[in-house]
């Protein structure tokens, strides 16, 4: 992997393509960008670099229309190159100043065709014709010179995340962008992908495109930009060329201090705790099924899953937490058998579960700290007593886990949805670790946290496993799963494929379905 | 069984299926343009009776056929506005305000009759829609008859099935419609407008109901009595499922229910002896739970359904 | 530039705030129908007070008809809490009072003592029965429970006509449609002397207070407010969420059947199909303007009968449709959505930035 550092096309004039001003927003009390100002020359691509919760994504649906500016302004070049002032608030008025986005999220309808998709907002609703041949042609023209591919009469639906993103790109430029911003476009691509949408991007550039990216990982904002800008707390607090970059500078740069490296001390595994034997499941979608994997855990140990999400984690996830039913296999605890789980036997069976949507599966948001830090221990004496609840109990049980996990908030009788998800996730951790489970599914823990809520969730689960716990740890950043785990297992199309060891480059050809 | 396939046999029966079915039609379009664009809407069966009962007052006072037609899906409308309102920028339960809105433009409705008609013991009469005689069309072998015998609102309900085909199908409208109904941020980013695609397919959908109201005063009877649409409204929400939300199958559907029901009254004359009439009345509800049951886990199913979408939260 | 932001925290002085104001607001909306209708809104809302309050006996008949609204404001309260949606309360509340005619009429031979709870836990379990096939249906096949419900109250209907007809008929009743009366072992005593209240009033309290009691306290509530709130984390907590969701079912459709109970061997002592002026669907607007507590319930019920009640009175004395009522009562649940967004949320002009 590499990208050739680039050269900037001198040939190209220099000439600003977009100037953002003064940008501030805030939500409620919470300030997510305070007085950012920044500008992208034409041609060239600009990283926007900052931890989760920095305030890039907030910036940049500023520009796109999504948010409405608190003050400041945004100007982008017209087709002659001239600076002009956009309306602020509506992503019509963007995408008519040819601005395009790529969401982290796909903004697409999967029950529509990609041809569809592309040309929505484009024809006047009020006609009674389309004109689906123009469209069709100008499209083909597009892909050629870009080099990205889609199919075109298919419901968006059925097409993989890799050409999903194409079709979101594929949108932009068909409307003609001239500034186009990728939030975290690597999420959902093996490293090889990642590689080939950079190179496509570079092409692009050589057009006269210009390009915002938005990124977490600091490693691939080097290997891909000509310039750095990296936000902190909602502020700009640095700009360079990336070939002037340091990376440690960097680094301390998006935390404010040194970040202290989570360490992993070599630790010999003890006795097998979970073994799954040939489970398959059948899962809702097609792609997403197991087919018979045989996986073990032991004590003692981290056993990383790597892999994007979309390839079975899911289905993994829900077996080992007692939510699906496996169709064929067997599934031991600590030599018992579980294979007809249920959420409650797998708490009862001794594991802890971090879910994957802490706010969809993790916690009520209606019901408060108190409330949510019981809810996996309806019948244990301490907080209940023939039926009715020990409302006392359970409050001083939240108060007790609140300090020990440093749960922050507006107290533990408020709704836990008011919570940061920072404070959500050290909520489940206290609930999970408080019951010394021995054996700990972690989905996705530190998806969307900043980088000391991400360390914690790091420590905590090292930690366990010091004291005799397996965790299986499921994660799509791989430079997380290369710092925790001591065993190595790429999740693929709903097969598992031990890693031999934990070379980058390998497991990323795995990932991608290439033979190591 | 010979019986069965004598009664299906005869253009009268056909007749009367395609004229039962005409309300449904109306109604299962309506919520299909509805639900389509991610709305539930349950106050169709209070727009039906306040599309009855305006389209009939509206001839009573002396509007013409068409005018009335015109009053029931501007009320029709209005109600789908407020129910719009309610649940698009506002974001509140689609369930409880499309209820709210049922009871309350009934309850309008039998107000404004009642206290516009206070005395009468039995409800009065207005002129309505008579057969309409097509020249080449009604001299069709079978079909023709059949046809013969409906009225100018049963020829506007196909010709709307083509219409809303149409839009949904061959018009970038429709692609937007779908899309909102399906992930309101993909419109959303292309620059289009959420509120007022979701409100537009909702003010629509809802004048479409309000001619099935219109319908049952002002073609298949010729008064307004409370009470009289009975359930329509639901039956239209369970095959708008069984229709899987395209115009098609939803005039295949309304016609096998129209046939039903017509088959029931004549089995009752014929088997009357034996089972209890009220067995076949039951029938055709029973027939669109089991409906509803087959058709629940479609694929079809607009995803953004029932899930309100605000705007400025990403 | 009007911008709309969700509020830290739902004040309380809102939860009981809101279903107060939607009760006035719709009041006062009413002056425009009783205008459109030639009538003086004062002197109208006069002779609604009066029909309420104006002597004993309208106090009586308001709680008289309180009654049936508490049981099925509670069977939509408890299962809307768990956004299991039943809208078949008018439905449940028939198959109870069928059960209660049939036990009770002498049909199966019974009679003595034990004739009157037999009466209340068989009709408690016909309504209950009537929530199992729609629940079921939801949970299996996913199917929309607003509308089996709703279709399966007519398919009850044209099976009490069917019963009416058939072998529930009074044989002694000259061919009307209607049951033979409960028997008097049979009946819910009165609570006073020649007026209409009965002790069904007393039993719906008694509910209401356990289910108030039950819902804050014990396990079992709180396993059906998480479900209802987020039944995907309910459900990775390890709640059994079918079996809340059948529990409740069989509550809510016991509560309905009770209604019917109520009215049967209560208050008019025989069935007929009109037995119901839509109290299972007035029932919903209870709930919702009780903001779905079991306390709120008593006190929705209470106004609800009073503006029925009163109506009535007004209609009589004046002229004026009774539809009234139903009139306002839509309104204030509409009055009491809108509220709940006001409660939720909080509207600010802010001034954003300008291009």
């Amino acid at each position: 992997m590499g990208w050739r550092q680039r050269q900037p096309n001198i040939s190209m004039t220099q000439s600003t393509a977009l100037r953002l001003t003064g940008l501030s927003k805030r939500f409620g009390s919470v300030v997510a960008t305070d007085d950012v100002s920044l500008t992208l020359e034409k041609g060239e691509v600009l990283a926007l670099l900052g931890e989760n919760g920095a305030g890039k994504t907030t910036l940049m649906n500023m520009l796109f229309g999504h948010y409405l500016p608190d003050a400041g302004t945004v100007e982008v070049a017209d087709e002659s190159g001239t600076l002009q002032s956009l309306p602020l608030g509506h992503p019509q008025a963007a995408l008519a100043a040819g601005v395009g986005m790529v969401h982290q999220h796909f903004a697409l309808a999967e029950n529509i065709n990609t041809l569809d998709n592309i040309t929505l907002g484009s024809e006047p609703l009020r006609s009674f014709r389309r004109n689906r041949n123009s469209a069709k042609a100008k499209i083909d023209g597009i892909i050629e010179r870009s080099g990205l591919n889609a199919p075109l009469n298919v419901p968006v639906g059925r097409l993989s995340v890799g050409e999903r993103q194409r079709v979101e790109i594929l949108k932009a430029l068909y409307r003609d962008a001239r500034i186009l911003v990728l939030d975290e476009p690597t999420a959902v691509l093996t490293p090889q992908e990642a590689d080939t949408l950079f190179d496509n991007i570079k092409t692009m550039t050589e057009d006269g495109l210009s390009v915002i990216f938005i990124s977490h990982k600091l490693r691939e904002v080097l290997a891909f930009s000509d310039r750095i800008a990296v936000l902190r707390h909602g502020k700009k607090v640095g700009e360079m060329a990336t070939a002037d970059a340091d990376e440690k500078v960097i680094a301390r740069m998006m935390v404010g201090a040194d970040t202290p490296k989570v360490a992993r001390t070599e630790m010999a595994p003890g006795t097998p705790l979970l073994k799954l034997s040939d489970v398959s499941v059948k899962g809702r979608a097609k792609r997403d099924t197991l087919k018979g994997v045989d996986l073990t855990v032991n004590a003692h140990e981290i056993l990383g899953i790597a892999g994007i999400s979309g390839n079975g984690q899911s289905e993994l996830a829900n077996v080992i937490s007692g939510l699906a039913q496996p169709s064929a296999g067997t599934i031991t605890v600590d030599d018992q058998d579980v294979s007809k789980p249920s959420p409650g036997a797998m708490v009862k069976a001794g594991i802890g579960r971090i879910p994957e949507d802490r706010h969809h599966e993790g916690i009520v948001g209606a019901m408060s700290v108190a409330e949510n830090m019981v809810i996996e221990r309806l019948d244990d004496p301490a907080i209940q007593s023939r039926g009715l609840l020990k409302r006392d109990a359970i409050q001083a049980n939240a108060e007790k886990l609140a300090k020990a996990y440093d749960v922050r908030g507006p107290g533990v009788t408020a709704a836990s949805r008011l919570l940061s998800g920072g404070n959500i996730q050290k909520l489940i951790l206290a609930r999970v670790f408080e019951r010394s489970p021995r054996l700990i599914l972690a989905n996705q823990p530190t998806r969307g946290l900043d980088m000391g809520a991400a360390a914690e969730v790091g420590r905590r689960l090292l930690e366990a496993r010091e004291r005799g716990a397996g965790v299986v740890l499921i994660s799509e950043d791989l430079d997380e799963i290369l710092g925790l785990a001591d065993r190595i297992v790429v999740i693929r199309d709903g097969n598992l494929v031990e890693a031999v060891s934990h070379d980058r480059e390998q497991i990323g050809l795995m990932m991608a379905g290439e033979p190591a | 069984m010979m019986d069965l396939l004598n009664i299906l046999m005869t253009e009268s029966f056909w007749a009367a299926s395609l004229r039962i079915a005409t309300p449904l039609i109306f109604g299962v379009l309506g919520a299909l343009i509805c639900e389509r664009a991610g709305v539930l809407n349950l106050g169709i069966e209070g727009i039906f009776v306040v599309g009855a009962m305006c389209g009939w007052m509206a001839v009573w006072l002396g509007a013409g056929l068409w005018g009335g037609v015109l009053v029931a899906a501007l009320a029709g409308a209005f109600f789908g506005l407020l129910h719009a309102i309610l649940t698009v920028p506002l974001g509140l339960s689609q369930h409880v305000s499309g209820l709210g809105i049922t009871l309350f433009a009934t309850s309008v409705s039998y107000y404004t009759y009642r206290t516009a008609l206070p005395d009468v013991s039995s409800p009065p009469r207005i002129e309505p829609f008579r057969a309409l005689d097509i020249p080449i069309l009604t001299d069709l072998p079978f079909f023709g008859p059949v046809l013969f015998q409906q009225t100018a609102l049963t020829w506007l309900a196909l010709l709307m099935v083509a219409l809303v085909w149409y839009v949904m199908n061959r018009t970038a409208l429709g692609v937007a419609i779908k899309a909102v109904g399906d992930n309101p941020d993909s419109v959303d980013a292309q620059g289009l407008s959420v509120y007022g695609l979701r409100m537009g397919a909702i003010v629509a959908g809802s004048a479409l109901m309000a001619l099935g109201g219109a319908f049952l005063t002002m073609s298949a009877f010729d008064a307004f009595f409370f009470g009289m649409v009975n359930g329509r409204g639901w039956v239209c929400i369970a095959l708008v499922i069984f229709a899987s939300w395209r115009p098609g199958k939803a005039l295949l559907g309304a016609l096998l229910f129209g046939a039903f029901d017509a088959l029931q009254v004549r089995l009752q004359t014929e088997m009357g002896a034996l089972v209890p009439g009220q067995v076949f009345l039951m029938a055709p509800y029973i027939l669109s739970i089991i409906a509803l049951v087959i058709a629940a886990r479609s694929a079809d199913y607009p995803r953004a359904l029932l899930t309100p979408w605000f705007k400025g939260q990403r | 530039m009007i911008r709309i932001e969700p509020r830290e925290n739902a004040s309380r002085a809102f939860a009981f705030g809101i279903p107060v104001l939607s009760a006035v607001i719709s009041l006062a909306f009413a002056a425009i129908p009783l205008l459109a209708a030639g009538a003086n809104p004062i002197t109208a809302y006069g002779e609604m007070i009066k029909g309420v309050f104006g002597s004993v006996f309208a106090v009586s008949e308001m709680l008289t008809r309180a009654t049936p609204l508490i049981f099925t404001g509670l069977a939509a309260a408890l299962a809307f809490r768990a956004k299991l949606w039943n809208i078949g309360a008018e439905g449940q509340l028939y198959l109870g009072a069928m059960a209660a005619v049939a036990i009770g009429s002498g049909l199966f031979d019974i009679s003595g003592i034990l004739l009157l709870p037999l009466i209340i836990v068989l009709g408690a379990a016909a309504g209950a029965a009537g929530m199992m096939a729609p629940t079921y249906l939801k949970v299996r096949f996913g199917a929309d429970e607003v509308v089996t419900t709703l279709l399966l109250n007519f398919i009850i209907l044209i099976f009490l006509q069917m019963m009416l007809e058939g072998p529930l008929q009074d044989p002694m009743g000259l061919g009307w449609p209607q049951s033979a009366p409960v028997l008097d072992q049979g009946m819910l005593p009165p609570l006073m002397d020649r007026m209409r209240l009965h002790s069904g009033l007393i039993l719906a309290l008694v509910l209401a207070a356990i289910a108030q009691f039950m819902l804050a306290r014990s396990v079992w509530g709180f396993k059906l407010r998480a479900v209802g709130e987020n039944a995907a984390a309910a459900r990775h907590a390890g709640i059994n969420v079918r079996r809340s969701l059948f529990g409740v079912a069989a509550i809510s459709g016991a509560l309905a059947g009770l209604a019917g109970v109520s009215e049967v061997a209560g208050l008019k002592g025989y069935l007929t199909a009109d037995l119901s002026p839509g109290f299972g669907y007035t029932g919903i607007v209870v709930a919702m303007l009780a903001g779905l507590s079991p306390v709120g319930v008593v006190i929705a019920a209470l106004f609800i009968a009073s503006v029925f009640v009163g109506a009535d009175s007004m209609s009589r004395a004046m002229g004026v449709s009774s539809f009234l009522a139903d009139l306002v009562v839509s309104m204030s649940l509409l009055c009491v959505l809108v509220g709940g967004f006001l409660a939720k949320y909080r509207i600010l002009r802010t001034k954003g930035a300008t291009a």
